[in-house]
């Protein structure tokens, strides 16, 4: 589809004080494709998301939205852009119910600033329902008493519920059971064919090549390289992950904490 | 909430939408488990014991008064405690802000001649800005210095206090406004309701509507639910968290002036445990120490339960100290259902 990236990170850099957690990547997600970004354990993936989640803003480097360059400082920040986020550790909140959980920040109101329960409610299930989400017993039920695949697709379901540009999934199909999986798969391709970016955190390579169209692979805190899934097997990307060539840049990590 | 509302039609391939009539009856069973409800039918057990041994002093109108007007005022800072517990904090302070907006309001309302509609109005105004004030501080200390809220309510609780013995010098004010005194203090809306407990129901209503069908309710739950969660989805967690101390700062700077209006001085020395009762309230009515659970009907319950057994107990002529024996129990035994309640979740 289009050429130009519709997110871009050019040269981006996050150290947690002594801990350099990603050295001068280059990352971008084209509309329309799905773009896997693997690595081992500690190699960067969710930092770097939470980068361009507005979590952990990034100390150097350069975020571009649509061609133009973006500060992305805050959570809603990425939000206004249309960029939705599923965390690794979901980040729901156990005492409110699933509606609560999906609105959390975007309520709907009704007159007098009241929030509109029953359109909320309304919209949740619709949504859940698109995804094929048929074990919870109620939406109304707290997250605490869902069990961890159904949590994740609640999680899922609050980040497709909006009209996004770019969706971003850091392992979301980690607590899945199969039948879950293919769902979280399938919309994932469905996301993409709908011109979406979208960007897949996984260690699961079978289900990274089976909806990427390029992989991307950290190792490290740095890119070590850039797969186009359709010309590449898992023994490339796999060699990539765990040996993948760093070239050491001397003097970033005290660059990176100005 | 939602569930008075008409259903929409569900979604033909909506699954889920199927929950109505389950829900419903899912909705029941927890209400019989509640803890909000169990406390309820305990307070209804206590006043039917009281009204069976002395119905002709208990179960009387002009005595569920007297218990409403002693109440009147822990319910203010009730209020405002419970959504401060709902973070997962505390606010120690109620109290001694309290007695600090009083001598505030007492300062302004001499200075303007003490007489007239008017100066009670400003007095009021002062109080609860004196509170808001208070509560602004606890507020930025707790969310921007990160200082524990134990800590820093431990620590205005004692500005407070001192700051309004330094002014008075140690000395209660007297000298209010006539108006606040015989109607505010002892009159009655509509000759029925105490204006005192009027106020105090505004003051409630508004806080359970704020706290269930708004934004800012909402936000308060999320929070003591799981701060990094609300963060992540662009709430602002540290300004939320300074207007919630802001909240209760305002109605114990509101509580003051109610105070006055009993008292009609600054009752310095009667505070010392208010804020003691306003968390046991809290706690006893089910909201959880440990943040994002919590009602205002169940403090409204968790102020009168004390508030009955004291009355009850002065009644029956058994010593009056049984009572705070009593509370004691209660609040311990609410915390060990919250305890009990939250472990049969974490099993799940
Ligand atoms: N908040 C933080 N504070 C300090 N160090 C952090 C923080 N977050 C991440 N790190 C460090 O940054 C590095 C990258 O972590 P990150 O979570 O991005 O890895 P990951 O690729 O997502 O791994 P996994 O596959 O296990 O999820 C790790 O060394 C980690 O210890
Ligand atoms: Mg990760």
């Amino acid at each position: 589809m289009a050429d130009s990236p519709i997110l871009e990170l050019r040269g981006v850099s996050k150290s947690f004080g002594a801990v350099q957690a990603l050295t001068r990547v280059d990352f971008a997600v084209r509309a329309g494709e799905v773009m896997a970004l693997v690595g081992d354990n500690g190699a960067g993936k969710s930092t770097l998301i939470k980068c361009i989640g507005g979590i952990h803003p990034a100390d150097g480097g350069e975020v571009r939205f649509e061609d133009r360059t973006v500060t992305i400082s805050s959570p809603k920040d990425s939000s206004a852009l249309g960029i939705e986020i599923v965390y690794q550790d979901l980040a729901l909140c156990d005492n409110l119910d699933i509606v609560q959980n999906m609105f959390l920040g975007r309520e709907r109101l009704s007159s007098f600033a009241r929030l509109d329960e029953t359109a909320m409610e309304r919209a949740a299930m619709q949504t859940l329902a698109s995804l094929s989400v048929t074990t919870v017993r109620s939406v109304r039920q707290t997250v605490a008493g869902l069990s961890g695949g159904q949590r994740q697709s609640v999680a899922v379901a609050k980040a497709v519920m909006w009209n996004s540009t770019v969706v971003i999934l850091d392992e979301p199909t980690a607590a899945l059971g199969v039948a879950q999986t293919r769902q979280v798969l399938d919309l994932v391709q469905r996301l993409g064919e709908k011109g979406l970016g979208v960007v897949l955190i996984s260690h699961n390579l079978h289900d990274v090549f089976e909806v990427a169209d390029r992989i991307c692979v950290l190792r490290l805190g740095q890119k070590v390289a850039e797969f186009d899934a359709a010309a590449t097997n898992q023994q490339e990307v796999v060699e990539a992950i765990t040996a993948g060539k760093v070239e050491q840049v001397p003097g970033m990590a005290t660059e990176a904490t100005a | 909430m939602s569930a008075t509302a008409p259903k929409p039609a569900p979604a033909v391939e909506a699954p889920a939408a199927s929950a109505g009539a389950s829900e419903r009856r899912r909705r029941a069973v927890r209400l019989a488990t509640d803890s909000t409800a169990l406390i309820f039918v305990a307070l209804l057990v206590l006043l039917a014991i009281f009204s069976a041994l002395k119905p002709g002093a208990f179960a009387t109108v002009n005595n569920l008064r007297n218990i409403s007007i002693a109440a009147a005022p822990l319910l203010v800072l009730g209020v405002g405690m419970t959504f401060v517990i709902i973070t997962a904090g505390i606010d120690l302070s109620v109290g001694s802000v309290l007695v600090f907006s009083g001598v505030i309001a007492v300062k302004v309302m001499t200075a303007l001649g003490n007489s007239g509609w008017g100066v009670v109005v400003v007095g009021t105004v002062a109080a609860m800005l004196t509170g808001l004030a208070w509560g602004l501080v606890n507020g930025a200390l707790i969310a921007k210095a990160r200082i524990p809220a134990l800590i820093v309510t431990l620590g205005t609780l004692g500005a407070g206090l001192g700051g309004a013995q330094l002014i008075t010098g140690g000395v209660n004010l007297r000298g209010v406004p006539r108006e606040l005194v015989t109607v505010v203090g002892v009159g009655r809306l509509f000759g029925v309701v105490p204006w005192l407990v009027a106020v105090a129901l505004v003051v409630t209503v508004v806080g359970a509507v704020a706290l269930r069908m708004t934004r800012f309710g909402r936000y308060t739950f999320a929070i003591g639910s799981n701060a990094e969660a609300a963060r992540r989805v662009g709430i602002n967690v540290d300004r939320h968290l300074i207007k919630v101390y802001a909240l209760s700062g305002m109605l114990a700077g509101l509580a003051g002036m109610i105070s006055l209006a009993r008292f009609t001085n600054t009752t310095i020395a009667g505070h010392s445990t208010d804020n003691l009762q306003a968390i046991a309230a809290v706690v006893i009515g089910g909201t959880s120490l440990f943040g994002g659970v919590g009602t205002i009907l169940g403090t409204v319950v968790g102020v009168f339960i004390p508030a009955v057994l004291q009355n009850g107990f002065v009644i029956l002529r058994v010593q009056p100290f049984w009572q705070e024996v009593a509370v004691g129990v209660v609040l311990i035994a609410a915390v060990y259902v919250d305890q009990l309640k939250r472990r049969a979740r974490d099993r799940l």
